[in-house]
């Protein structure tokens, strides 16, 4: 790297030394001052420029007065997972400037509010002192006000400075604040007023550069919880019971909204769709196993608190054979941990959940465009399967903004599953509710209200033969755990199928899911670029596995799991897949090895690269 | 000769259940029976009832009822929720709830209140004993004061009362009956299954094997010797005509939501049913008291229940065809538009 031998004081770098498209940029202030839109309006424009680009706000548990930042990446190469340093700093929370200033890289820029004096504490980078109130007072007469729009100042900096493109950063702001026209013209004013004083004041020395690129024509910029809404609305769900929690909230908000515009019969008005915000999360379980019971497409939403909460109604959904989504947005636990950050932490909890013997269809969207499809996919998996099916979601993937490609619309009709009605009980003769007629494990059902003699039966979490009567006898036992068991294996060739990302040279390869993907693609770049390490990368999205996971372990030597959690939880539930289903070279289970990343924060490239690169220099 | 039929052209026969499992005698098989009798009389057709429960003795007691009925017996406590999510996703069905005194004081009392609160269209029936049945006879959180177990362990803490928690929390229906009481238990669960609401009805049903001690209020003969019923509980269906007979003053007459009448003739005392501090002062009054009232306490038939708060279209939820839950790809390309 050329930085060390850079001269930050004297003129902007030559051509070579640039960050162009490829630098991340972080703003430090005070959760609740309003700093949200103008970084909003800042990836909005770098995403309107072409450039592929992410943001992650990294926010406390609270309201107002804490420290937060929020991270942009934009990237040429489409590296939008989490880059561990930070090219440029937006310095405006007093409290943490100055941890924030000696964490940075030799020749990182820093903007900083004038009265924080920060340009005394190094000599090795680049300072830019910025007078927000003097510059906010002359926009904004109103004293009350100038709270509100003082950090777009900001955004005009670096207009000037990042040479961001002026016509789409008014396009973004209007945008943003479109249905308020007044707050609008004042926070433009403020971005003018700051690219007037960065231009007559502030000559470009930093490194960092945008300039305009094609990369995101046709595609769209959203958060996880969007697109998950989105799916679920598209799956037709009817009924949602929902508890708050962080950071699952926001998936049912946007739900809530999406089905109020959406989904009102357009002769009456009226509501094709249930939502109870319910008294906790048991609640919310037995509404949604009471609705799939009746027949409903329903759904929860909740995060790991809430399924520790949950885990008695989803034994019974499982055992009783009663269809239901449960997101899981994962956040960092246990306990209460870390509310607000982000983790892979319930991957063996979800699959396993309950007392007694249990597995879950559990799918893991990579992407947000995969919230959104994986949505689709659990509610026809759910009625198809009779039993809760788990989405995991993080709080990395579903709070933050992604590029992804238009959400497509769904193929074909839902899929509901083996449901009789009255016409299809005089057919088949004789309905036993547990009854496993097609070898596949999958049992008929029928709906409460059906008028036909043979429809009715008893729904119970208690031991029950084939005909859903109480049985205590070992056999009866036995084959409906049995039945359930192959009804499980059924499942593995329908959930959505792992997605095989590189091929590689055949002696490493990598397994990773969920939010880590993005982070895995940049490492397996730096392997081949830094190492010449070329590993195959396959990409789970769903448990249960299927062939084509013992398959990929089997070409290769050495298979690094990457995850986000300390037990290396779904490299427990690959080992216990390889190990209880023989065959095949007898040494795949030796051939995993862990890569893991707890720290709340998302994962980044370099950690894992350094990681694996660790590993493989021991023998 | 045949059995008797009712309007709709079903048997006594046809509303039955599987043979029960619970202790001879049990006061929850008396309750079992007055189901049966209500559900007869009022001619529901079976598969449109459906009969939910939690854990317990109680709980177990659908299944000794209306067979021809859809049943579900969920987990302890939470059996509120599930009928929450049933009713949700078919509105079009009648569901009776079937919970203990365990299973709705102790564990459940949380989703007790809020399904009070919802007032949703649930008869929910706590068969009332003061015990634990099925783990062999601990308190529950309805058991006496200063009562004592065979053990000799005392309950130290103050009975709960079902009724005026959820007359407080905004049950629409509020009674307490009998399970030896045949007339009134019978009249009481015609009218709960008639109200549009949420009807929270408290049976005290003598545990013959745990709690029937002749001290224990929920014993049988301390019922019998005990029981103070605050009116008479005449129930007239829609289908029948009514009659004019009584005398102006004496009797409180409630239009139901289906142009059902609870005709509630006063005995005693003077208080008001469709006025919740009068009825919340009759069972305050009633506390320390020597005598059980029974009756139907409060009675609120004009106020919507939770599924007329939420602007539902008619049909059931759960069956409405896919163009009618699943947007149109016009609407899907004007989000991701906007999203571009």
């Amino acid at each position: 790297m050329a930085t060390a031998d850079l001269d930050v004081r004297r003129g902007a770098p030559a051509p070579k030394d640039r960050l162009v498209n490829d630098f991340s940029l972080q703003v430090a202030t005070v959760n609740g001052s309003g700093s949200q839109s103008s970084n909003l309006v800042l990836l909005r424009t770098i995403f309107q420029m072409g450039i592929p680009v992410s943001g992650k706000n990294l926010f406390p548990s609270n309201i107002a007065g804490l420290p937060t930042w929020y991270t942009i990446r934009a990237n040429k190469n489409h590296y939008v997972g989490r880059k561990k340093e930070v090219d440029f700093l937006v310095a405006l929370n007093a409290e943490t400037a100055r941890d924030d200033v000696a964490a940075l890289e030799p020749g990182a820029a820093v903007l900083y509010d004038e009265p924080l004096r920060l340009d005394a504490l190094r000599s090795d980078l680049v300072f830019y002192a910025v007078p927000f109130d003097r510059l906010v007072a002359a926009v904004c007469p109103e004293a009350k006000l100038r709270k509100l729009v003082r950090n777009m100042i900001y955004d005009g900096v670096l207009a000037h400075l990042l040479h961001l493109d002026l016509a789409q950063l008014e396009n973004a702001l209007r945008r943003h604040f479109r249905k308020k026209p007044k707050a609008a013209d004042l926070n433009w004013a403020a971005v003018q007023a700051g690219y007037e004083y960065a231009s007559q004041h502030l000559p470009k020395r930093d490194r960092c550069w945008l300039e305009p690129m094609q990369e995101n024509a046709g595609k769209i910029i959203i958060e996880g919880n969007a697109a998950a809404a989105l799916g679920c609305l598209f799956a037709g769900v009817t009924v949602v019971g929902w508890y708050p929690i962080t950071p699952s909230s926001s998936l049912c908000e946007y739900l809530i909204s999406y089905l109020r515009a959406y989904r009102l019969d357009p002769a009456t008005g009226q509501a094709t769709y249930a939502v109870v915000q319910a008294e906790d999360e048991l609640a919310s379980a037995g509404i949604v196993l009471g609705a799939g019971w009746m027949g409903a497409r329903s759904m929860t939403s909740t995060s790991g608190p809430g399924i520790s909460l949950m885990s008695e109604f989803i034994g019974l959904g499982y055992y009783a054979e009663i269809p239901g989504v449960f997101f899981d947005v994962q956040r960092v636990g246990p306990s209460t941990g870390m509310p607000t950050r982000t983790a892979q932490g319930d991957v063996a909890f979800a699959a396993t959940l309950g007392h007694g013997d249990a597995r879950h269809i559990v799918l893991l969207p990579g992407t947000a465009g995969e919230c959104y499809t994986l949505a689709l996919a659990a509610f026809d998996l759910a009625e198809e399967f009779q039993t809760p099916v788990f989405v995991l979601s993080d709080l990395d993937l579903a709070m933050n903004h992604w590029i992804a490609d238009p959400l497509p619309y769904p193929n074909g009709p839902l899929r509901r599953g083996k449901v009789l009605d009255a016409a299809g009980l005089e057919r088949i003769g004789e309905f036993a509710r547990y009854r496993d007629v097609d070898g596949d494990g999958i049992p008929y059902r029928t709906l409460p209200g059906t008028d036909h003699p043979a429809a009715p039966y008893f729904t119970r979490g208690s031991g029950h033969n084939d005909r859903a009567l109480y049985s205590e006898k070992p056999q009866e036992y036995v084959a409906n755990m049995d039945r359930l068991g192959r009804k499980f294996d059924t499942a593995r060739a329908r959930v959505p199928a792992p997605v095989l990302e590189r091929d590689g040279a055949g002696e490493v390869g990598v397994i990773a899911f969920g939010s880590s993907h993005f982070a895995t693609l940049e490492s397996l770049d730096q392997l081949a670029r830094q190492s010449g390490l070329h590993a195959a990368y396959l990409r789970l999205r769903a448990f249960p596995f299927n062939q084509q996971l013992r398959d990929f372990v089997a070409r290769h030597r050495r298979v690094y799991v990457v995850e986000q959690n300390r037990d290396a939880q779904m490299l427990d539930l690959i080992r216990l897949e390889l190990a209880a289903n023989p065959g095949g070279p007898a040494d795949l289970v030796s051939r995993l090895r862990s890569v893991r990343h707890y720290d709340g924060l998302p994962v980044d490239a370099r950690s894992l690269s350094d990681e694996i690169l660790r590993q493989e220099a021991q023998p | 000769m045949p059995d008797r039929l009712n309007h709709i052209g079903l048997a006594p026969a046809d509303y039955r259940g599987s043979k029960t499992t619970l202790c001879a005698g049990c006061g929850h098989n008396a309750i079992s029976e007055r189901i049966i009798d209500a559900c007869f009389e009022l001619g529901l057709q079976p598969h449109r009832v459906v009969k939910l429960s939690g854990i317990g003795c109680s709980s177990k007691s659908p299944a000794y009822f209306l067979s021809r009925s859809f049943g579900f017996n969920s987990v302890h406590g939470r059996m509120p929720s599930v009928a929450t999510g049933a009713l949700l996703a078919n509105r079009t069905l009648r569901a009776i709830g079937v919970s203990g005194d365990g299973d709705t004081a102790s564990i459940g009392i949380g989703q007790f209140i809020h399904l009070m609160r919802r007032n949703l269209p649930l008869v929910y029936i706590v068969e009332d004993n003061g015990v634990y049945g099925l783990t062999k006879g601990q308190f529950s959180a309805t058991a006496d004061e200063g009562q004592k177990l065979k053990s000799g362990v005392v309950n130290q803490l103050p009975a709960l009362d079902l009724c005026a928690m959820a007359i407080e929390s905004g049950a629409t229906f509020v009674a307490r009956s009998f399970s030896g009481d045949k007339r009134q238990l019978t009249q009481v669960l015609k009218a709960a299954l008639s109200h549009q609401g949420v009807a929270m009805l408290d049976i005290i049903s003598p545990c013959v094997t745990f709690n029937d001690q002749p001290e224990s209020t929920k014993s049988y003969q301390y019922v019998k010797q005990h029981e103070s019923p605050v009116h008479d509980v005449d129930f007239i269906p829609y289908f029948n005509d009514i009659t004019v007979d009584y005398e102006p003053g004496a009797v409180t007459d409630v239009r139901l939501h289906d142009g059902s009448h609870l005709r509630l003739r006063k005995l005693d005392r003077d208080y008001d049913p469709t006025d919740r501090r009068s009825a919340l002062g009759l069972l305050s009054n009633a506390h320390g008291g020597e005598e059980v009232l029974t009756g139907v306490f409060y009675l609120a038939p004009e106020k919507p229940d939770f599924l007329a708060g939420l602007n539902l279209v008619p049909e059931p939820l759960a069956t409405l065809p896919d163009d009618r839950v699943r947007p149109p790809q016009s609407v899907l390309e004007r989000i991701n538009a906007s999203l571009a």
